[in-house]
């Protein structure tokens, strides 16, 4: 390095602080942090002086206590005798459960909906815009109301479904009766039961564990299979013909385990005034689920239409020009380029019905703002305690889902230098 | 060849024929539906279905809408006329709940003889709104102001405003019209008044207290302009005048006013608002406080400043992995806590901060969306040209960035907008709740459940797709330049 005498930087000079481009910036950051610090010490302070004054004291001992209330859908076992610990944890996996598979069920109508959109039917097309226009410009809310109207007022009561000659049918080959109070579906039932692995108070069935054990081996081997597929098409430029191992490799065990156990389908049946031996699935439930599915659905649909719209006819020409069939077209041009489009709104749609999830108190489904939120906070009275901590399930949930689908989406991403 | 030797060939046509029309599957009616309907087995298949959902819908609504009664005391009455008229298996709607209770989805409980306060402050909206929005064609913005001043005058006369209050709104909006039609620039400074005047129009009270906050913004403005001229502390000492005139001087001088000139209009409670006016008041702020918010969010995000982005990213992250419905049971259980004893404020206020914090975050996400699709060679030329950064972020950067995320920016509003129906369950009086209301609790109406949904859905549906309509015109209308 060449010096220049002269040239050394002049002595800093406390003006330099504002004036001086390289030091301002650190001037500003201080303001800023200490502004921050003061405003943020200036809440607590109120909230500290406020507590006091109320006579509380931040304490998460209510936790440990008695709940006393009951829950009506509970994926674990759940009494009045338990924890509010223990409620807020059925609360949030009844979150979980209905984003779940709200977030499926959206995807499948949307992309549905929304490949229909572009289809050259022009009946279909104008009939899909008319659902996701009307879907989109009215609130959630309005048709979580309305959809709750419609089970409550249209739908017969379980006694209907009485007598030789009844008043209403159950739908779909005599399985589910839908109600105005719950949707009876058919459980599972097996003859041949392999008993229960038991943590605790929470069971899982050997056969569930079966299940998915065959099925990872299943996957597992799929990946070999393909992957020798892959070798033998490096090396004679002839790839073997695999569909028929990797399907039997799914299904076989599958089919031999079904068997095995004797799983079947017990519809539900009548006993008395009710629906007995299915699955009594709560009404708000099944609202909250349908609304959300249609009105997240018509977002989807309109992100599906935008990333296959975003793949340039040319695309998919060069790839015919080049001999690849339909299918492969799709699956190894088309669909990498569309996904690349599609996968970051569809992470925010995900998000955004993770969230209004939390409008199943307009159907009083008991989700994580229904439980720790809701009934814990009114009868303990701990309103700080118990937002604080619904917020912070809230967040971890969000940033959870975002970070594990922006690792899938790093996958379909243009590889750049 | 020659032409000697085309006339000596005997085979050679001399005249030509008049051109036929093309057959009938190629043209016309016949060839779009073969095209668009029927092309092919699959097609066919599902131009069925979709007729099966079409018939299905009309014969669900149809015969309800058009045995629909708009004239009756209570749902049992309505229920007896279309029994009379179109036989008693006949069911029809029932919209004279709608003609009953219209008011209270729109104006809640809003003091009836104060109806043209509501109206007016929404008729000036678009006035304030119109040289921002149609400020490119003359034509749209002449259609937009009569419709505007129009339609006020006339909903406010239906609705048994007095004489002297109907003169002056026709005064004040045809006087506000001709000033934008003359002078489109000018009439900008007086679109930022608006924000005042439709505050004291809504909520009545002493004109001179939004006077006298309106001042603080000018004290602040002319202490900047003159501190500008002397050092670089200026915006500072400019904030500090402004904070310094709405704590100490603004209180005392606006009851001094008020004393000598009492201005004042009957003050009307926040818990008297309701309907779509309390949906569109909470929407409008939202829209227009969260914009600025949200921008200054996405600078601060792509700033340089460690300390500042951190900031910036917390705020963003934390208010976007919350539910919309948590932030509002803040607003109404903790608010309160995190105040110095003994403040208590207004719940609609309290909501509309929420909102506005909400959706800035949302915003701010979009712009930065933009800021980041900028190539690069716009800033280095801004840095080239010897732009500091606001200017360079003022003149250069924001103008292309908020182009591109028009669509995200308004996509953004539809949702707070449609977002404002979770107030209900904060116990504020929205359409939602005046629905509910109507259809469970009342008893001439118990049991009219779909005909608010529908009245309600509907006002939604108009002004979200109106609203989408606007950004894609916007979206052509700036898309000059790129192509």
């Amino acid at each position: 390095m060449v010096s220049y005498p002269g040239a050394e930087s002049p002595p800093f000079r406390l003006s330099m602080l504002i004036y001086d481009r390289r030091y301002r910036s650190l001037t500003l950051q201080a303001v800023v942090f200490i502004l921050a610090m003061l405003a943020a010490s200036w809440f607590i302070n109120n909230t500290l002086q406020n507590l006091a004054a109320l006579g509380k004291t931040l304490s998460f001992d209510f936790l440990f206590r008695r709940a006393g209330y009951d829950i009506p859908q509970q994926l674990i076992p759940y009494n009045s005798d338990d924890t509010h610990l223990r409620a807020a944890v059925v609360g949030l996996l009844n979150t979980l459960l209905v984003s779940f598979l709200g977030c499926i069920t959206a995807t499948i109508l949307g992309v549905l909906a929304g490949v229909l959109r572009l289809s050259s039917n022009w009946l279909i097309a104008r009939l899909m815009t008319v659902y996701v226009e009307i879907f989109r410009n009215i609130p959630l809310l309005l048709w979580i109301l309305l959809i709750l109207a419609i089970f409550s007022e249209v739908l017969p009561p379980p006694n209907a479904y009485r007598g030789d000659t009844p008043e209403a049918g159950m739908i779909l080959f005599e399985t589910i009766a839908p109600t105005n109070r719950y949707t009876a579906i058919p459980s599972l039932g097996m003859t041949n039961s392999p008993g229960t692995l038991t943590f605790g108070r929470i069971g899982i069935s050997w056969a569930f564990i079966t299940y998915a054990v065959a099925f990872v081996a299943a996957v597992l081997a799929h990946r070999l299979i393909r992957a020798r597929a892959q070798r033998v098409q490096d090396r004679t430029g002839i790839r073997p013909v695999t569909w028929w191992i990797s399907l039997s490799i799914y299904l076989l065990p599958l089919l031999f385990l079904t068997w095995y156990f004797g799983l079947h389908l017990v519809p539900p049946a009548l006993r008395g005034f009710n629906f007995a031996d299915g699955i009594n699935l709560d009404n708000s439930f099944v609202v909250l689920w349908l609304a959300l599915t249609l009105y997240t659905g018509a977002f989807i649909a309109e992100i599906t239409r935008a990333g296959i719209l975003a793949v340039s006819k040319g695309q998919s020409e060069a790839a015919f020009a080049l001999g690849l069939r339909p299918r492969r077209t799709m699956s190894l041009v088309v669909l990498p380029q569309a996904l690349r489009v599609i996968v970051p709104p569809l992470i925010s749609q995900y998000l955004n019905l993770t969230k209004n999830s939390s409008l199943a108190i307009a159907v009083g489904y008991m989700d994580l703002r229904g439980t720790l939120g809701g009934t814990t906070l009114n009868q303990t009275g701990r309103e700080m305690e118990c937002m604080v901590l619904m917020m912070a399930v809230y967040l971890v949930l969000c940033l959870g889902i975002s970070s594990g689908m922006n690792l899938f989406n790093s996958g379909v991403r243009l590889k750049e230098r | 060849m020659s032409e000697t030797h085309a006339q000596t060939v005997a085979y050679v046509r001399d005249s030509m024929l008049p051109p036929q029309p093309p057959p009938m599957r190629s043209s016309g009616a016949v060839l779009w539906l073969r095209a668009n309907l029927f092309s092919g087995p699959v097609n066919i298949l599902l131009t069925l279905i979709g007729l099966g959902i079409l018939w299905l819908i009309f014969d669900t609504l149809w015969p309800w809408l058009s045995h629909s009664v708009w004239n009756a005391g209570s749902i049992r009455e309505c229920r007896q006329i279309v029994s009379e008229t179109y036989g008693p298996e006949a069911n029809g709607a029932c919209f004279a709940v709608i003609r009953a209770r219209w008011h209270q989805f729109v104006l809640g409980f809003y003091p009836q003889e104060f109806y043209w306060r509501p109206i007016l402050a929404f008729g000036l909206l678009f006035l304030a709104l119109a040289p921002l929005l149609f400020g490119a064609s003359v034509r749209a913005r002449r259609i937009v102001l009569a419709i505007a001043t129009v339609l006020t005058v006339l909903s406010a006369a239906m609705l048994d405003t007095g004489l002297a209050v109907l003169a002056g709104m026709t005064a004040l909006m045809l006087a506000w019209s001709a000033l934008i039609d003359a002078r489109p620039g000018r009439a900008l400074l007086a679109s930022l008044l608006y924000p005042f005047a439709g505050v004291w129009l809504l909520w009545g009270g002493s004109l001179w207290g939004p006077v006298m906050v309106l001042a603080g913004f000018g004290v602040g403005l002319a202490v900047w302009r003159v501190a500008a001229r002397f050092g670089m502390l200026a915006v500072a000492a400019g904030a500090a005048a402004a904070a310094l005139w709405w704590w100490l001087v603004s209180a005392p001088l606006a009851g001094l006013l008020a004393g000598a000139v009492p201005l004042r209009l009957v003050p009307v409670t926040s818990d008297q608002f309701g309907g779509f006016v309390l949906s569109i008041t909470i929407g409008i702020a939202g829209i227009a406080l969260s914009l600025p918010i949200g921008i200054v969010l996405a600078l601060a995000r792509r700033s340089d400043m460690p300390v500042v982005k951190m900031l910036a990213v917390m705020f963003i992250e934390f208010i976007r992995g919350v539910p919309l419905i948590a932030l509002l049971f803040v607003a109404s259980l903790l608010l309160n806590y995190f105040l110095p004893p003994g403040t208590s404020f207004d719940i609609v206020l309290r909501v509309i901060i929420m909102v506005t914090l909400f959706s800035a975050a949302y915003v701010a996400e979009v712009i930065r969306g933009g800021l980041a699709a900028l190539p690069r060679g716009q800033y280095e030329a801004a840095d080239a040209l010897g732009l500091d950064y606001w200017k360079a972020q003022r003149l250069i950067i924001l103008p292309q960035a908020l182009k591109i995320s028009i669509p995200g920016i308004v996509s953004t509003f539809i949702g707070m907008f449609k977002d404002t129906t979770l107030v209900v369950f904060v116990g504020l009086f929205d359409p939602l709740k005046a629905m509910s209301d109507t259809v469970r609790a009342s008893f001439e109406w118990k049991g009219a459940y779909w005909e608010p949904y529908f009245f309600v859905g509907a006002i939604f549906f108009v002004l979200c797709f109106g609203m989408s309509r606007y950004s894609m015109h916007l979206e052509r209308r700036l898309k000059r330049g790129n192509r």
